[in-house]
C-alpha cells in the first residue's frame, strides 16, 4: 500500500536523479549528489527502513561527496 | 561525428534496454507483497532469542554475522587499496601546504563562521557517533553508520583549523593500527564462539536485560569493533587524500 508521502518520496528521488545527471560540472555534481543521497535516506525512512536510511545518508550524503570533492581537488592541483 | 554515432547507438540500445526493463518489471511481485518466510520468522523470534529490540542488528551481527565479517573486510581491503594508490611516489615530494587557489587569484581564507561552527560541531558529532555505534542493538544505526559519523566529526577539525593541526591530532600509525586491530576484533569475537564449544560467531555472551545498553551479547561488542574500524578507515582515507591534495607536488 503506497501512501501519498511514499509517492512524494519516490518522485523526489526521481527528480533528484534527473538533477544529478543534468548537472554537468563535476564540482556542482558532487553537491547535487549529496542532496540526492539525503533524498534517498528520506525515501528509506518513508518505507520504514531506518537502518538503511542511516546508511544511505552517511554514505550517499557525506562520504561519497567528500571523496569526489577530494579527488577533484587532487586532479585540479595536478593541473596547476 | 562521434557525438552523432553515440546518439545512433543510444537510439538502438536505449529502447531495447527500456523494453527489457519493462518486461522484467511485469514479472515482479506486486508492490508491498512480501514472501520472505525467514524474515517473518526472525521478526517473531529475534527479540526473545537475542534481547535485541533492533531486529536488523540481530540479523546483521548475529544470525548473518558471517556476511558482515565479509562486508567489513571489503571495506578494509578497499581502504588499503586507496591508501596504496595515494602513497608518496618517487617523483613526488612533500611541500608546505599551498594556498588553495589558482595562481593569480586571491587565496580565500575560510570565514570565522565556518571555523566556529566546525569547532562547535566536532564534539557534538563525536558524541552522536558514539551513541549511534553503542546503541546499534537498540535503535537504528550501529557500527557502520556511527563509524562514518565519528570520522566526519573528526574531519571537521581540519575545517576548524588547518591541515597541520589535523595531522598532528591524527597520527597515521595509531589510526592504521586501530583500524587493523578493530577489523581483527570481529574475528576474535567470532572465535569466542569456538572457544565456548559452539560455532564461529555464536552469540555466547549473556543477553542481559532487553532494552538496556549492556545487552544482546556479542552484538554490542561487534558494533563497537566495526565502529572503530569504519571510523578509523574514513579518517585514514581523508587524511591521505588531504595530504595528497595539499602537500604533494611533483618534483621538478
Amino acid at each position: 500500500v503506497t501512501t501519498a508521502l511514499q509517492l512524494l518520496g519516490l518522485l523526489l528521488v526521481a527528480a533528484g536523479g534527473w538533477c544529478v545527471v543534468r548537472t554537468r560540472d563535476p564540482l556542482n555534481q558532487a553537491l547535487v549528489t549529496s542532496v540526492q543521497g539525503l533524498l534517498l535516506g528520506v525515501l528509506m525512512i518513508l518505507f520504514q527502513a531506518p537502518d538503511v536510511a542511516f546508511s544511505a545518508i552517511v554514505v550517499g550524503a557525506v562520504a561519497l561527496p567528500l571523496m569526489i570533492l577530494l579527488a577533484l581537488a587532487k586532479v585540479r592541483g595536478a593541473q596547476r | 561525428v562521434i557525438a552523432r554515432q553515440r546518439q545512433a547507438v543510444m537510439w538502438l540500445v536505449g529502447p531495447a534496454l527500456g523494453a527489457l526493463v519493462l518486461w522484467g518489471a511485469t514479472g515482479l511481485p506486486a508492490f508491498g507483497a512480501f514472501h520472505g518466510a525467514v524474515g517473518e520468522l526472525l521478526n517473531g523470534v529475534a527479540y526473545g532469542e537475542r534481547h535485541a529490540p533492533n531486529v536488523v542488528a540481530a540479523i546483521v551481527f548475529d544470525y548473518r554475522g558471517f556476511d558482515t565479517l565479509g562486508e567489513e573486510f571489503i571495506l578494509f581491503a578497499a581502504v588499503a587499496g586507496v591508501a596504496m594508490l595515494l602513497r608518496a611516489e618517487r617523483d613526488e615530494e612533500e611541500c608546505p601546504p599551498q594556498p588553495d587557489a589558482i595562481p593569480g587569484r586571491m587565496d580565500v581564507e575560510p570565514s570565522a563562521a565556518v571555523r566556529v561552527l566546525s569547532l562547535g560541531l566536532v564534539g557534538a558529532m563525536l558524541l552522536i557517533g558514539l551513541y549511534v555505534v553503542a546503541h546499534g542493538h537498540l535503535t537504528p544505526g550501529g557500527g557502520f553508520q556511527g563509524g562514518v559519523i565519528l570520522a566526519s566529526g573528526w574531519v571537521l577539525i581540519y575545517l576548524a583549523d588547518e591541515l597541520k593541526t589535523f595531522r598532528r591530532l591524527t597520527p597515521e600509525g595509531v589510526v592504521e593500527a586501530a583500524e587493523a586491530l578493530a577489523a581483527g576484533a570481529y574475528v576474535f569475537v567470532g572465535a569466542g564462539g569456538l572457544l565456548a564449544g559452539r560455532e564461529f560467531l555464536a552469540n555466547v555472551l549473556p543477553f542481559g536485560q532487553p532494552g538496556s545498553l549492556l545487552s544482546a551479547g556479542t552484538i554490542l561488542l561487534l558494533n563497537l569493533g566495526v565502529g572503530v574500524e569504519v571510523g578509523a578507515a574514513f579518517v585514514l582515507l581523508s587524511a591521505e587524500f588531504l595530504r595528497q591534495v595539499l602537500e604533494m607536488r611533483e618534483r621538478r
